[in-house]
């Protein structure tokens, strides 16, 4: 299967110190893939690379045959690539609907004087916003909550509204950092399930860094496993579970245990 | 609430402005007309420093530099050739300077629009910096311009500056281009766009993540901000009929910057209301500079007690209402309309 995002040989180096090396990866289209590892291992250098925050010391990021390597974080949004936060990012003053609107912007196709004159096609679009904000509101079971203010919701509601705000940008690839982070173990049973869910309806590929094993092993179909910045091991769930290194390096004997 | 009816309700509005400033233009006497005009004018300051500093997040202190910018343009296009002829004592002033001439809704417009490329030229390298470093920057900028407004003699007539100004900026002029500053900055505040620009306010990197190309949309607020308050200095030097490199002081931003505050970062209607409010009262302490008779003992007018007065006044905001009168919250229609409701429920 041709892969859709393609890492290829991702370095990255702070100074002296090599936050990841010759990282690559490729995903085919429709996967979810697990990024895993001990903290500190440069996972999220990882994603900050691929989304542009970064731009990588040497190597390549490839969407779809298309090089993006070194473009600002908008290009490489609109170019289809978006992702959430470990420590959730909401615009915490706006409304749940007005953070997926933001989401909008970057497919939105009249110019911001348009609406101020009244334009016709730009007032249509607005309403077209609102509606597909809606619906991405819906889609995340967040319908009700849509006039709250992004911070007074509760915990979970905030993870998954940062989901429907990075689906509003129509992404082909999403990046998940943490997603299960803070979850109990029903909701993060709910949340695989989920991730599926949005896989499947909106004709996605994903990439996630999760810690919960369950959530990693249960919605993964390929993982990836980094130690201080290198990739010790790849492969299936059941082959990084019997992974020695990996065990070694972080799984340990909890890990065994689910196995 | 349909938007047939806001539309009603705010041709509504702006009906009543209209008889409103009607009357006053025929009852009142000349100097509380000339409070209305600054009520104007500074509602329109108040609210294109807002829409960088308070929705965009950029802290400017350039509004006096941008001010200055479309004061001289406007001043320069409304002036007969002839004034100018006379004006320029130190030296005289270019030939086409001396020639330029416009309609005054062209020269409002032109300085505007100079202020605006200021800001266009200043802002590609001065919005890469971060909050406090903006400041500085834009500080620096506008003592650029105060500095170049001394010093080109040819242009500006020097340390003199300009008199005689034609008076055309009445209360007609002052809300019209008022009310079209609050027109643009609520339509554009209310789209997907101003979501943007607030999203970039609260968290730029979130903001960048989704796509939002976020030094295009700095630059345009900035830019949008600086036109309104390059307009905003071309209605006060015809409203003054006088200006000079020393009008455009720091204190002129700060004035500026204490409404914007008062009123609320991020709230149009906390500009708006700030902006009459801070005008009106500035004018009402006049009294406190006057001297004073308590009984029988005499106290002397101090000139500039007014300013220690109304600093005290803005100590008491900080420190008991530090988000403003407003904060980011907005009378609308449907608030007004949810006001009603309760009431009758009660």
């Amino acid at each position: 299967m041709k892969a859709l995002v393609e890492a290829r040989d991702l370095t990255m180096r702070f100074g002296g110190l090599v936050a990841v090396s010759e990282f690559s990866l490729a995903i085919p289209k429709g996967a979810i893939v697990g990024l895993i590892g001990p903290n500190g291992a440069g996972k999220t250098t990882c994603f900050n690379m691929i989304t542009g925050f970064y731009r990588p010391t040497s190597g390549q990021v490839v969407l779809d045959g298309q090089d993006i390597t070194g473009l600002p974080p908008h290009l490489v949004c609109r170019a289809g690539i978006a992702r959430t936060f470990q420590n959730i990012r909401l615009f915490g003053n706006a409304t749940a609907l007005e953070n997926v609107l933001v989401g909008m912007y970057v497919r939105q196709k009249t110019s911001w004087w348009q609406s101020v004159v009244f334009w016709p096609a730009a007032l249509r679009e607005q309403e077209t916003q609102r509606t597909r904000a809606m619906e991405l509101l819906a889609a995340v079971g967040l319908t009700d909550m849509a006039a709250e203010k992004a911070s007074s919701l509760p915990y979970g509601a905030q993870r998954r509204l940062e989901i429907a705000r990075a689906l509003a940008t129509g992404p082909r690839f999403l990046l998940l950092d943490e997603p299960a982070a803070g979850m109990n173990p029903q909701e993060s049973q709910e949340l695989m399930a989920f991730i599926r869910r949005i896989r499947d309806d909106f004709d996605l590929t994903i990439l996630l860094i999760e810690h919960d094993m369950k959530v990693v092993m249960g919605v993964c179909e390929h993982i990836a496993v980094l130690d201080y910045g290198v990739t010790i091991a790849e492969g299936s769930p059941a082959a990084i579970q019997a992974n020695p290194k990996v065990i070694e390096a972080y799984l340990g004997e909890e890990a065994l245990a689910h196995a | 609430m349909n938007r047939s009816l806001h539309i009603i309700l705010n041709c509504g509005v702006v009906g009543c402005l209209g008889i409103l400033l009607a009357l006053a233009e025929r009852f009142l006497d000349g100097y509380s007309i000339q409070i209305l005009n600054l009520v104007a004018i500074n509602i329109l300051l108040a609210l294109s420093l807002n829409l960088i500093y308070g929705f965009t997040g950029m802290f400017s202190l350039g509004h006096a530099g941008f001010m200055a910018i479309g004061a001289y343009v406007c001043a320069l296009l409304i002036l007969t050739p002839d004034q100018k002829a006379t004006l320029f004592l130190l030296e005289p002033a270019y030939p086409w300077i001396e020639a330029a001439h416009a309609p005054f809704l062209l020269a409002v417009a032109a300085g505007g629009l100079a202020a605006g490329a200021a800001a266009l030229l200043v802002g590609i390298p001065l919005l890469r910096l971060g909050d406090d470093y903006l400041g500085i920057a834009t500080l620096g900028f506008a003592e650029i311009v105060r500095v170049l407004a001394n010093n080109l003699p040819r242009i500006t007539n020097g340390a003199l500056g300009f008199k005689g100004i034609p008076a055309y900026a009445d209360l007609w002029w002052n809300y019209g281009w008022c009310l079209l500053g609050l027109l643009i900055v609520v339509r554009l505040l209310g789209s997907t766009t101003g979501q943007c620009l607030k999203a970039i306010r609260d968290d730029e990197i979130a903001a960048r993540a989704m796509g939002v190309d976020a030094f295009r949309l700095k630059l345009l607020s900035f830019t949008l901000g600086a036109f309104f308050a390059g307009v905003g200095g071309g209605l006060l030097a015809s409203l003054l009929t006088t200006i000079d490199p020393k009008m455009f002081l720091f204190t002129m931003t700060f004035n500026v910057l204490m409404m914007v505050v008062m009123g609320g970062l991020g709230s149009v209607t906390g500009s708006v209301i700030a902006g009459a409010a801070v005008t009106m009262i500035l004018e009402w302490l006049r009294f406190v500079e006057n001297p004073i008779t308590v009984g029988n003992l005499t106290l002397p007018g101090i000139p500039g007690m007014r300013m220690v007065v109304f600093s005290l006044l803005l100590i008491a905001v900080i420190l008991f209402r530090r988000e403003g009168l407003m904060g980011t919250r907005e009378i609308t229609w449907e608030r007004m309309a949810a006001w009603v409701r309760r009431g009758r429920t009660a």
